[in-house]
């Protein structure tokens, strides 16, 4: 565990890199007795960074979800970040690039919950009741820490590499449609970037989401009605940049599409 | 000088399956090994294997995703021959004793109603050739040490055919969108990769169509009742013996394969 001041001054560190838009190297390097427990609390003093300055929690997300992931970064479980009301993009309002340091996009599938979800104890059935209606939705990722050179704790400190989130439009019944089988193309300018299926989440996106209430459970965090939770990806990122369109069509839920523009954005502008 | 001959690397190749017995690539002794060349080599492994009693059931397809073309530097995919003998019945386990290093991969299968004869054949003409489209997972096999190999090597060798099982369920092609029809792979009751039909060229009929296209330039047409296996969707795992393949795609059902 590292002392309570290195944590504020790593949840710095890492602030700095959205306003510098200059990556940091990993933590995982320059603070060797980093914990999980560490990791999140960095996280979350950045979270309270962004509400005292008047953002507000609108979900969460889980990452780590496929095996490729857990096998890459030698894990087996998920883990979790903050999505914020500044993260979330309309369909077809320009991206600027410029507003990253390098990012990547992965198509999921939405919840949207109409009931709050109270770990720990959640179970499946729980989950599906409290699903209010799912959503094709694509997650932009970004990494704070140089080149992606990140390991299990640097994500996590770093909100889970969370940026941005485009939510398709057409709501769709949880009973509708078999989020495990359902297929999903990841186009980018007009070319196959990527396929898969709901399954890859976990075995299936609902089981991310029991994961997450249970988890924030623990920490006596609730999910609430209304929240947007993003289960994870369906197909492997893909980094994107300046005249990037990218859509995610999923069988059953129609597509989403995100546009990245070069247009300079201006950090000084809270979106 | 090379005194390699079409005749030759047919038998050679056909003893090492036989032999279950990996060799170097072709290539590495017959460098000018060309692929119109390595297509009359796969031409007489098939003349050899009807020779001995086998039936020509079908054609079956390799390359089709971009990042295996990238990898082998091509644009289109390969064709090759499937006959009655590489048809594995549903529940069998895998025939460790016939394969030399078995991978498994699913695969769009179309069962065809109508003659498909290139060129000239498009993804639209194809499809409405398909009588019934199944799901599948077909178990690749190479001849060649450590999969290595080059274009010519891979289209001389079969496309590397070992032996593929058809699901439970049969649909019509209408009204099936194959570009999003996904499957999910399950390896020892994990699942380690998912993909749809999108992943087969783009839509598994423009795999069906490029194949009655090259098989038509080479004097060759799609024959009624026969079985296309479309192309890999995911990556080909191993199935090492004792290992667990499932494969569930979301309309043609699900498939169990025991390594045996």
């Amino acid at each position: 565990m590292v002392i309570e001041q290195s944590r504020e001054e790593i949840a710095e560190i890492l602030l700095g890199a959205y306003t510098s838009r200059q990556p940091v190297e990993p933590l995982t390097e320059k603070y060797a007795g980093l914990t999980l427990e560490d990791a999140y609390k960095i996280q979350l003093l950045q979270v309270r960074r962004w509400l005292s300055a008047g953002a507000r929690i609108k979900g969460h997300k889980v990452g780590l979800t496929s095996a490729a992931m857990q096998r890459q970064m030698g894990v087996d479980q998920p883990d979790y970040g903050h999505l914020l009301d500044s993260m979330f993009w309309l369909e077809n309002e320009p991206i600027p690039a410029s507003r990253f340091l390098q990012p990547r996009v992965e198509p999921e599938i939405a919840f949207v919950l109409a009931r709050e979800l109270r770990g720990p104890g959640v179970t499946v059935a729980d989950a599906i009741g409290a699903v209010g209606f799912v959503l094709p939705a694509l997650e932009l990722i970004d990494s704070r820490i140089r080149d992606w050179r990140i390991k299990l704790l640097d994500t996590i400190a770093d909100n889970a590499s969370s940026a941005g989130v485009v939510l398709g439009s057409t709501p769709v019944p949880l009973a509708a449609t078999d989020l495990r089988l359902a297929g999903c193309n990841l186009h980018k300018n007009g070319e196959v970037a990527g396929t898969g299926a709901g399954g890859a989440v976990l075995g299936s996106p609902l089981t991310a989401l029991v994961w997450l209430a249970n988890t924030l459970g623990e920490r006596g965090v609730v999910l609430q009605p209304g929240q947007v939770i993003l289960p994870g990806s369906v197909t492997a990122a893909i980094p994107v940049g300046a005249g990037d369109t990218v859509t995610a069509t999923f069988a059953g839920l129609g597509s989403v599409t995100a546009r990245f523009t070069g247009e300079a954005g201006n950090p000084e502008e809270d979106k | 000088m090379s005194d390699w001959t079409v005749a030759r690397a047919a038998e050679a190749l056909l003893a090492a399956e036989d032999s279950r017995a990996d060799r170097e690539p072709l290539t590495a002794e017959w460098p000018g090994l060309d692929v119109p060349t390595a297509y009359a080599v796969q031409d007489e492994t098939l003349r050899r294997r009807l020779g001995r009693g086998e039936r020509t059931v079908g054609v079956k397809l390799g390359l089709t995703s971009r990042a295996k073309q990238q990898r082998m530097n091509v644009s289109a995919p390969l064709t090759a021959w499937l006959t009655d003998a590489m048809v594995l019945p549903a529940g069998a386990p895998v025939p460790q004793d016939r394969l030399i290093h078995p991978r498994a991969e699913p695969e769009i299968v179309f069962v065809m109603r109508d003659r498909l004869e290139g060129p000239g054949v498009t993804a639209a003409t194809a499809l409405a050739a398909v009588g019934a489209v199944y799901g599948g997972v077909e178990v690749i096999d190479s001849r060649y040490r450590d999969f290595r190999f080059t274009l010519a090597d891979v289209v001389a060798d079969n496309a590397s055919s070992g032996c593929f099982v058809t699901g439970p369920v049969s649909v019509p092609p209408a009204g099936l969108d194959l570009a999003l029809e996904a499957c999910l792979l399950e390896v020892d009751g994990q699942i380690i990769d998912s993909a749809t039909g999108a992943a087969v060229q783009g839509h598994p009929a423009e795999a069906l169509a490029l194949a009655a296209n090259g098989l038509g330039r080479r004097g060759h047409a799609i024959e009624p009742g026969w079985i296309v296996l479309t192309g890999g969707m995911t990556d080909a795992v191993p199935v090492p013996p004792g290992a667990k393949i499932a494969v569930h795609f979301t309309h043609v059902g699900s498939i169990q394969l025991a390594g045996g």
